[in-house]
């Protein structure tokens, strides 16, 4: 005889309690410290505050340990977090020219005001694992100096003082939020490069990646890749000036791209912009691409590649969208799959 | 009920935005109403839309089912239904008969639902004609215009491929004569009970951030030709347990020799006709 399935309740609470225990593993090994994550996987606590929309480290590293190191899932604990709170004012916008930079290069100049600074990269590291690590211990000592307070002008106005760089125009209107309102088309700038900011470091690099190969090239230049400390202001209106509420860590990446000008606009560069909280050099760049790419319709060019295509991209970009509904097709889809059945019955019978 | 959280999770000024695009959406059936969706501690594609919708209506003395798939024991409606007796404290049933709001995924329930009652479906594609066309500024155009060719010419290719309409859930509906609309992915043996419904029904699609909404006594036509009238699919047998034959069936496997059982995919409707003395022929009495 058939009893209907019953139980899922239990079937949850169980589920719960063993993945506790899983997420805890072997007893005998001493458990993880949110401020071990938050110190020492620095750079996966940088990409889930980013894709998470949430600056905060310990929350990020909580995060991380309660996810067990997927990030994707991190970034969504820490969505549905933000998602509650409160808000009581809009920053001013963030001076990265002021920035306490422990990072910033150029790839169009050998040298600038400021200088280049390497800071700490992987970038001509030799990728040989280094066993070393694996004893543990404390790394050498790190020789240091005093800042020369020089100070760090961005290269795009450097380049933007000969008209050679289209003008950033800034605006004073209050910008998009698609956290409180719904996307929309067309959608404008600062709407795209909040998607961005929040977008998946994969898809975008993924992306970024393509315009390199050809679908929908944007002759890219790395401008300026800076990364440091800004700080934070807000302007309560009953105050009517601005006090600093702290500091985060941002990666700036603005990418020049040439332009052969059009009817209208002479022959200049035209900007790509990625901004992203934490040390995410990589993703800061596929986003300055992304950028440029989508503004291919606004600057009279061809519109003919995915990176190219705003609703495209801005639809797609979200990983916390596009794991829930990919991950939902392991969910009961058996009425569906029954009115299938009967309905492929139905057709062979028709056809026989 | 959880502390620190607003009754029902959301805060009210989420609830207010919510429920300003429902009255929208009331007000022009079928039309789908962009809405600010929130982030929800659910994940998308999970019924955050529902959720949202749910949560906006939902008041203290509201009594509230949730179903998925027409089980009250599914493990996603058991999620849903713990997380609203969790964060708003409301009396939940399994009873049809017995609910004021009712939250479902693929399912309409078989009982005939009321005017004082809400049933809320999620929605996964609120776009009814995203196979055809996969820009939303195109088909939010096509809507404007009531431009649905497309939709009639991919049903017309069906019949002449197949010789009948090959949809058999997610059948787009006509609501009130003016929006194509998608009635989320029940089975098309359920468009029909759309029509003319007495309770009033609320869609949302959390991803895809849109509401739409059919209020009581509307217009509600499957689409079809007249030399095709559309045709309700079900399993050709009656319910093994309760007998039932005017009920949607699932088919469940036995054995692995093509044994097959088809049993009410509405737990609660087959639980009440077996507890009122029907048996089917898989049954016990």
């Amino acid at each position: 005889m058939y009893v209907t399935v019953k139980g899922g309740e239990q079937a949850i609470d169980a589920a719960h309690a063993w993945l506790a225990e899983e997420r805890r593993g072997d007893v005998s090994v001493p458990e993880l410290s949110v401020a071990q994550i938050a110190e020492q996987l620095g750079r996966a606590v940088d990409r889930a505050m980013s894709e998470g929309s949430l600056y905060d480290r310990d929350l990020a590293a909580l995060a991380i340990k309660q996810s067990q190191g997927d990030l994707i899932e991190a970034a969504f604990l820490l969505r549905a977090y933000r998602t509650t709170l409160p808000r009581f004012a809009h920053s001013l916008p963030i001076d990265t020219a002021s920035m306490r930079a422990e990072r910033r290069i150029s790839a169009i100049y050998k040298d600038l005001p400021g200088g280049q600074i390497l800071g700490p990269t992987y970038d001509y590291t030799h990728r040989l694992l280094d066993f070393t690590l694996a004893a543990g211990g404390t790394p050498p000592p790190v020789a240091s100096a005093e800042p020369d307070g020089e100070a760090l002008p961005r290269v795009p106005d450097i380049l933007g003082q000969e008209g050679l760089l289209e003008p950033d125009e800034g605006s004073d209107a209050t910008p998009g939020d698609l956290t409180r309102e719904p996307l929309l088309f067309p959608a404008p700038r600062d709407v795209r490069l909040q998607a961005l900011a929040r977008g998946d470091e994969g898809f975008l690099l993924a992306l970024g990646y393509s315009t390199q190969r050809g679908y929908g090239g944007t002759h890219p230049f790395a401008g300026e890749i800076r990364m440091g400390e800004v700080s934070v202001e807000i302007e309560p209106a009953e105050l009517g000036f601005a006090i600093d509420i702290g500091d985060i860590v941002v990666t700036e990446c603005q990418m020049v791209n040439q332009f052969k000008g059009s009817k209208t606009v002479p022959a200049q560069f035209t900007r790509g912009y990625g901004l992203v909280f934490g040390f995410s050099e990589r993703k800061a760049m596929a986003m300055a691409l992304v950028d440029r790419a989508m503004r291919a319709g606004e600057l009279g060019e061809d519109v003919t590649a995915p990176a190219q295509d705003i609703e495209f991209v801005l639809y797609h970009s979200d990983n916390i969208e596009a794991t829930g509904f990919t991950e939902h097709l392991k969910l009961p889809h058996y009425v569906d799959f029954q009115s299938e059945l009967q309905n492929v019955r139905r057709m062979r019978r028709a056809a026989e | 009920m959880t502390e620190g959280y607003n009754f029902a999770y959301l805060d009210e000024q989420t609830k207010r935005m919510i429920r300003r695009a429902l009255l929208k959406a009331v007000a022009i059936p079928g039309h789908q109403v962009p809405f600010g969706s929130r982030e929800m501690p659910l994940p998308y594609g999970w019924g955050t839309g529902g959720i949202q919708v749910t949560a906006s209506v939902l008041g203290p003395d509201d009594v509230l089912k949730v179903i998925d798939q027409g089980a009250d024991d599914t493990t996603n409606a058991v999620s849903i239904r713990r997380f609203f007796a969790k964060t708003a404290g409301v009396a939940t049933t399994t009873h049809t008969a017995e609910a004021t709001v009712i939250q479902t995924r693929h399912r309409i329930p078989e009982k005939a639902l009321r005017d004082d009652q809400i049933i809320v479906y999620q929605v996964p594609q609120p776009e009814p004609l995203f196979r055809l066309e996969s820009s939303r500024v195109e088909t939010r155009r096509m809507h404007g215009l009531a431009d649905y060719g497309l939709m009639h010419v991919k049903l017309y290719e069906d019949v002449a491929r197949f010789g009948q309409i090959s949809i058999a859930y997610d059948y787009p509906v006509m609501v009130n004569g003016r929006y194509l609309m998608s009635p989320s992915p029940i089975p098309a043996f359920d468009n029909p009970k759309m029509d003319r419904m007495p309770a009033l029904q609320l869609f949302g699609a959390g991803r895809e951030k849109r509401i739409y909404a059919i209020p009581p006594w509307t217009d509600v036509r499957s689409l079809d030709f007249d030399d095709h009238p559309f045709r309700a699919i079900n399993a050709l047998e009656p319910c093994g347990l309760c007998g039932a034959t005017d009920a949607y069936l699932d088919e469940v496997v036995t054995d692995d020799k093509g044994g097959r059982l088809f049993v009410c995919s509405d737990t609660d409707h087959c639980a009440e006709r077996r507890d009122a003395g029907h048996v089917g022929k898989d049954g016990v009495p």
